[in-house]
């Protein structure tokens, strides 16, 4: 059985790319074109991909995970329930919470904690969402669009529950869109005190 | 003229030369430099030095900028007025020269000088403002922050060298790459009786004639080679004394680099001491301010191209810095140097670039001539078109030109230099020598006969006759 060979031919160089010099002026022409469209050309022309950053600033996407803030409810107090869902899912460990129980007379007593500590380690935060899907009360949030503040200090970047509580979303609210059942409210959709067990 | 007139006006010439190469044109190419990279590269590069003023500097420059806007716009508006008027003028027949010394005529300068200038204060104070009261020049403060911080780096000396070489390394880089500039003309002679004059085009003058160069000496461009060889001992010494085996590796390829292409450079420059019949500079640049350019005259064009290839070479500068290769060879001869030693080879061989510029610029296009600018002034022919258009000018206006020109040729070529280094790879070893001595060592041994033949010939004279017809 006879192979058939194909014989590919080698690519080789013309004269011009052998002589060097027109293949040099080729290039020379490229890098000064790029040159003058990017520094005399018209704006829209330019592909400057660099930004002078204090002064502009690229937005940041809208699923930006930024620093950590914790919600609020209408009355001001956090919307954590103190259930540990972020601290257990968080791998880096970096979240720190204290239940506490609400008074007793107080409506959410018997139902909901609060945190009575709440601190994340920004530094061992690797920014990964994970508390943000834990959280069943959407109390825990990273859309503050914010990076951290640089510190040469350690402790500033242990954010305590009133820092948490502090930051406000991208939109410049503290609240969330989602609504809150509180306990006794009649869109609360589990069991209560009123409707009994 | 006098020892002391003679004495002040060279130490004028080597203020001004050593101000331009080492105090303007070594820093500006170090900014130049980075910042044209990052523009072929689509980045803006470093710009972002500055000095903060305080606050209430701010607000100031903030309320002067309304009344500068008001000015430069009412200069402008006369300015504009003058101009109509003087065209009025001038297309109603009017004997021109009057005209140009006409209070009108001042008036225009004076407005249209006040407008630019009232204009640039405006952008500037816009720009501080802008910036937050820093002021950042468009990134040229970072060579002088770079100076300050080559000043006050540690200056390391590698425990088991040779100490005195290392230190005497960058000096012996750096001084040769200045020397070369003693016997660069920069313009024609300045006859210092006759300053505000129209001088006759042709003809001796009376007085004293100061030319503008520093050392008129007849080996010329032979001096330039002796120097130039100089800066091979600075990079090899650098290299032996660093203790260091890539150092020493850098050395002797900077050795043997610079030694092969120092032949190459003497050899391309041969064609243009036969068409100029000199070894000096000033006359090359005389016969070409008579004549032509001679990169229009065919042989002196390739010479011109082999010249240029082979002092790029010469500087050890992108494609042709192996010496560094810091692939290989981590920097080269300059692995151990810190600080303001490190800063000294690289000023020697900003100056270097410039120095070589210069050269390019005598040799091949016409150093510091100005087409059309003759020593009385300009004279506008056109090619076959009877008549000219000739605009008289003072002596010292007719100096300061060829000065400001040569400086732009030096800046073209210059500029021409950097886009060589951002845009062709490194060769190799091998392809540098036989680059050398199998191409441009041939080629510019053939191009002197191929000159001779071309003067012998008597083609050298009919192609410069017909090219002055032309033009």
């Amino acid at each position: 059985m006879a192979v058939e060979v194909k014989v590919i031919k080698k690519p080789g160089r013309t004269v011009a790319e052998q002589l060097y010099v027109p293949e040099i002026a080729k290039g020379l022409g490229f890098a000064m074109g790029r040159f003058f469209k990017n520094t005399f050309g018209p704006k829209s022309k330019k592909e400057i991909a660099t930004v002078r950053y204090p002064e502009e600033k690229i937005e940041y996407p809208e699923r930006f995970r930024g620093i950590h803030r914790l919600t609020q409810r209408t009355d001001g107090s956090p919307r954590c329930v103190a259930c540990l869902c972020c601290s257990t899912a968080c791998p880096a460990q970096c979240i720190y919470i204290e239940p506490a129980e609400y008074e007793p007379g107080d409506p959410r007593f018997g139902y909901e904690r609060y945190p009575s500590v709440f601190v994340i380690d920004e530094l061992r935060c690797i920014f990964c969402g994970y508390c943000v899907e834990a959280c069943p009360c959407d109390a825990i949030r990273m859309d503050t669009g914010m990076h951290m503040p640089p510190s040469t200090r350690r402790e500033h970047f242990l954010y305590d529950k009133e820092t948490l509580l502090s930051i406000p979303g991208r939109d410049g609210t503290y609240e969330t869109a989602n609504m809150r059942h509180e306990p006794g409210d009649p869109t609360h959709p589990g069991i209560d005190r009123e409707r009994g067990h | 003229m006098t020892t002391t007139f003679l004495v002040v006006s060279a130490l004028v010439k080597v203020a001004v030369v050593l101000l331009i190469t080492v105090g303007a044109f070594a820093p500006v190419l170090i900014w130049a430099e980075r910042r044209q990279s990052a523009m072929i590269q689509d980045r803006l590069g470093p710009s972002r030095a500055a000095i903060v003023l305080p606050d209430g500097a701010v607000t100031v420059i903030d309320r002067a900028r309304a009344p500068l806007k008001g000015l430069a716009a009412m200069t402008g508006v006369v300015a504009l007025l003058t101009l109509l008027v003087l065209s009025y003028i001038a297309i109603r027949g009017s004997n021109p020269l009057p005209i140009a010394t006409s209070v009108l005529a001042k008036t225009l300068a004076g407005t249209g000088i006040a407008f630019v200038l009232l204009r640039i204060g405006y952008g500037v104070h816009t720009t501080i403002v802008r910036n937050g009261g820093r002021i950042m020049l468009i990134g040229l403060l970072h060579p002088l922050a770079d100076a300050i911080k080559f000043i006050f780096k540690e200056d390391f000396v590698p425990p088991k060298s040779d100490k005195l070489l290392f230190s005497a390394g960058p000096i012996i880089a750096l001084i040769p790459a200045i020397a070369a500039f003693a016997v660069i003309p920069f313009a024609s002679t300045l006859h210092w009786d006759h300053l505000d004059q129209v001088l006759p085009r042709t003809g001796a003058i009376a007085g004293p004639a100061i030319p503008m160069q520093i050392a008129s000496i007849n080996v010329g461009i032979l001096f330039i080679f002796a120097i130039a060889s100089t800066g091979i001992i600075g990079a090899a010494v650098s290299g032996y004394a660093s203790d260091n085996k890539y150092s020493l590796l850098g050395g002797i390829r900077a050795a043997s680099q610079m030694v092969s292409y120092e032949v190459v450079l003497g050899l391309t420059l041969v064609p243009a001491f036969m068409v100029y019949a000199s070894l000096r500079l000033e006359d090359m640049a005389l016969w070409q301010h008579e004549h032509f350019w001679g990169i229009f005259i065919p042989p002196l064009t390739l010479a011109a191209i082999n010249f240029f290839v082979a002092a790029i070479a010469e500087t050890k500068r992108v494609p042709f810095d192996l010496p560094e290769g810091e692939s290989e060879l981590v920097g080269g001869y300059l692995t151990e140097y810190s600080g303001m030693k490190f800063g000294m080879f690289f000023m020697g061989e900003f100056v270097e670039v410039v120095s070589l510029a210069a050269i390019a610029s005598v040799l091949f296009f016409g150093g510091w001539d100005v087409p059309y600018l003759y020593r009385d002034g300009f004279e506008f022919t056109f090619p076959f078109v009877a008549g000219s258009f000739s605009v008289p000018l003072v002596h010292w206006l007719v100096v300061a030109i060829q000065f400001f020109f040569f400086l732009f040729k030096i800046i073209v070529l210059i500029w021409l230099q950097l886009m060589i280094r951002w845009s062709l790879p490194r060769f190799r070893y091998d392809q540098l020598m036989s680059l050398c001595w199998k191409g441009l060592l041939p080629v510019s041994l053939l191009n002197i006969f191929v000159v001779g033949a071309f003067i012998l010939s008597g083609w050298l004279d009919q192609w410069v006759a017909f090219f002055e017809r032309i033009f």
